[in-house]
């Protein structure tokens, strides 16, 4: 059978095609509704939902809500008699499956193991994905957009957080789930998985580029600076900018709040710029130290 | 032979329908108001709702769903509790059982595990909308965080519910898991720094997470018992506090500009 028919038909995959059809059918309907309320405000009317009514709760909600309790329980009975739970051979610790894969709604950190040391990527980022997701409604300043769709009253906001909902999070799910393979490396749906293939990456650090051994202490002073210079520089230069263009927005945002947004900006983004660094440029660490490296 | 109205009139006179059901439901305003704030299950509702809140396209219901597949795995994991025994000895023989022995067994798997990932699905997409529709601006930002923990305990109750067969696929999941427990700085003894606290595989981070140094019996329990009590325990209390706090807050959120 042709390798990819057999992954996405796999039981547990079947909920990341049908995940990847829904979150697709929401994005779209939101921002088409988005879209549909920029016209609204930019013609100066009403947008959706501002002249809303009153409705009694007792029926109309009570009945949408029994109607959409039933269409989901038929849906998932349908899907439980379609489709069995896999249940694999008894656990086995002698016995490592390889590629071993943590549940899939975990595999875009896992993914960002080839690119972070595990202390990063499985505990530090994790961390600021959850302390950043509460922080949002205290940075965000703008007092627009509050309660219904749009996108012109708050585009940055919406970037950023689609960027990292939709491309660092669920996109690298999707690449952990079905590009994945033994080794951890890249297949195609086309290709065969091949227990045998080993792939020899020359992988060297940043001050090696450069011809320092990236262990010595110029190395590692490098890769401090390198480091330090792009924290310090991505905490900066923002400040520069707004400064220069926009100071009311930085006399609103504040010192803390501002410190707070750019610092976990500047860390979401860490990612893609190491994923480059790594994939086209074949560089593993920024910085290695005798305790820990990036 | 009595007509239709006339046995309903009798029923409704029974001194057991009337302790049950107190007043005759007529549909006035007033009945239809009582009929929410006299019934447990429906008082979490304000009595009258803004029209967005019963269109689909505002809220896409996702909330709610979330909460309805939260019902359904827990009534479909207490029954799975009566045919399973947390040790390693019985856990993977009990869901074979299930498989061939329990009438039903299959399906009541399949329900709890389809229930499981679609749940995990809506609740993202429920983040989605809210941060979508800005709704966790002023005054609700209390209560986004409070949903971001709970998103966060969605993911905790899959993840610990996929040792619980004992099979390849859990234990080598919860490994790769637990292991990034190892990796955390100070507290896991393969973290950086952690040789300044003395950390070993035998009190680190993951040590307390699985109960040993390896995943095993102890581990099994700690899943078990966190996933069918603890969790759900702390799940359920937040979900109390974002219910209520969705209803203080001013219900669904409606535009304001």
């Amino acid at each position: 059978m042709n390798p990819f028919i057999e992954i996405i038909t796999q039981p547990d995959n079947i909920a990341i095609v049908i995940m990847i059809f829904m979150v697709s059918f929401f994005m779209v309907w939101a921002f088409q509704q988005a879209f549909h309320n920029d016209r609204l405000l930019a013609a100066g009317l009403p947008v959706d939902g501002e002249n809303d009514k009153f409705v009694d709760t007792f029926k109309p909600l009570v009945r949408i809500e029994l109607i959409i309790a039933l269409v989901v329980m038929v849906g998932l009975t349908i899907w439980s008699i379609a489709v069995d739970a896999p249940l694999e051979e008894i656990a086995n610790p002698t016995l490592t499956p390889n590629p071993a894969k943590a549940p899939w709604y975990f595999l875009g950190l896992q993914e960002l193991l080839v690119y972070f040391d595990p202390w990063l990527a499985g505990v530090v980022l994790p961390s600021l994905i959850v302390v950043g997701l509460i922080a949002i409604p205290y940075i965000d300043i703008n007092p627009k957009g509050n309660g219904y769709y749009t996108f012109a009253e708050r585009k940055w906001s919406i970037i950023i957080f689609s960027f990292g909902f939709f491309v660092l999070w669920l996109l690298l799910i999707v690449i952990g789930v079905f590009f994945r393979g033994p080794g951890w490396l890249w297949y195609w749906p086309w290709q065969e998985w091949d227990h045998a293939r080993v792939v020899f990456e020359p992988f060297r650090d940043l001050s090696s580029v450069v011809g320092i051994d990236s262990r010595s202490l110029a190395g590692f002073i490098l890769g401090a600076i390198v480091t330090g210079a792009y924290m310090i520089g991505g905490m900066v230069w923002p400040y520069m900018y707004w400064k220069k263009n926009n100071p009311e927005f930085l006399t609103k945002l504040g010192m803390v709040r501002y410190i707070t947004t750019v610092f976990l900006f500047i860390t979401m983004m860490s990612i893609p710029i190491k994923m480059v660094l790594r994939l086209v440029f074949l560089i593993k660490y920024v910085w290695i130290t005798p305790w820990f490296s990036i | 032979m009595k007509s239709l109205p006339e046995i309903t009139n009798q029923v409704k006179k029974n001194l057991i329908w009337k302790s049950i059901f107190r007043r005759d439901y007529r549909n006035t305003v007033r009945d239809r108001a009582q009929a929410v704030f006299g019934n447990v299950f429906l008082h979490l509702h304000p009595v009258q709702v803004r029209e967005s809140a019963v269109k689909l396209r505002f809220t896409w219901g996702m909330g709610g769903i979330t909460f309805f597949a939260y019902l359904l795995l827990i009534i479909t994991g207490v029954v799975l509790m009566f045919y399973y025994h947390p040790s390693i000895d019985q856990a993977y023989t009990d869901i074979k059982d299930l498989e061939f022995q329990v009438p039903f067994g299959v399906i009541l798997r399949n329900l709890h595990r389809w229930g499981a990932h679609f749940m995990v699905i809506v609740v993202m997409i429920h983040m989605f909308r809210v941060f979508m529709t800005g709704s966790y601006k002023a005054p609700r930002q209390f209560n986004w965080g409070v949903g971001v923990i709970l998103l966060v305990l969605t993911f905790l109750l899959s993840f610990t519910g996929y040792l619980t067969p004992w099979d390849q696929l859990g234990f080598w999941a919860i490994t790769v898991g637990t292991n990034m427990g190892a990796a955390t700085p100070l507290l896991g003894y393969q973290g950086p720094f952690s040789e300044f606290l003395h950390i070993t595989p035998f009190n680190d981070v993951r040590f307390a997470l699985l109960g040993g140094a390896l995943v095993g019996g102890n581990a099994l329990l700690r899943s078990y018992i966190w996933h069918c009590v603890a969790i759900p325990l702390i799940a359920t209390i937040l979900m109390f506090v974002h219910f209520w706090r969705v209803r203080k807050d001013g219900g669904i959120s409606k535009p304001q500009k």
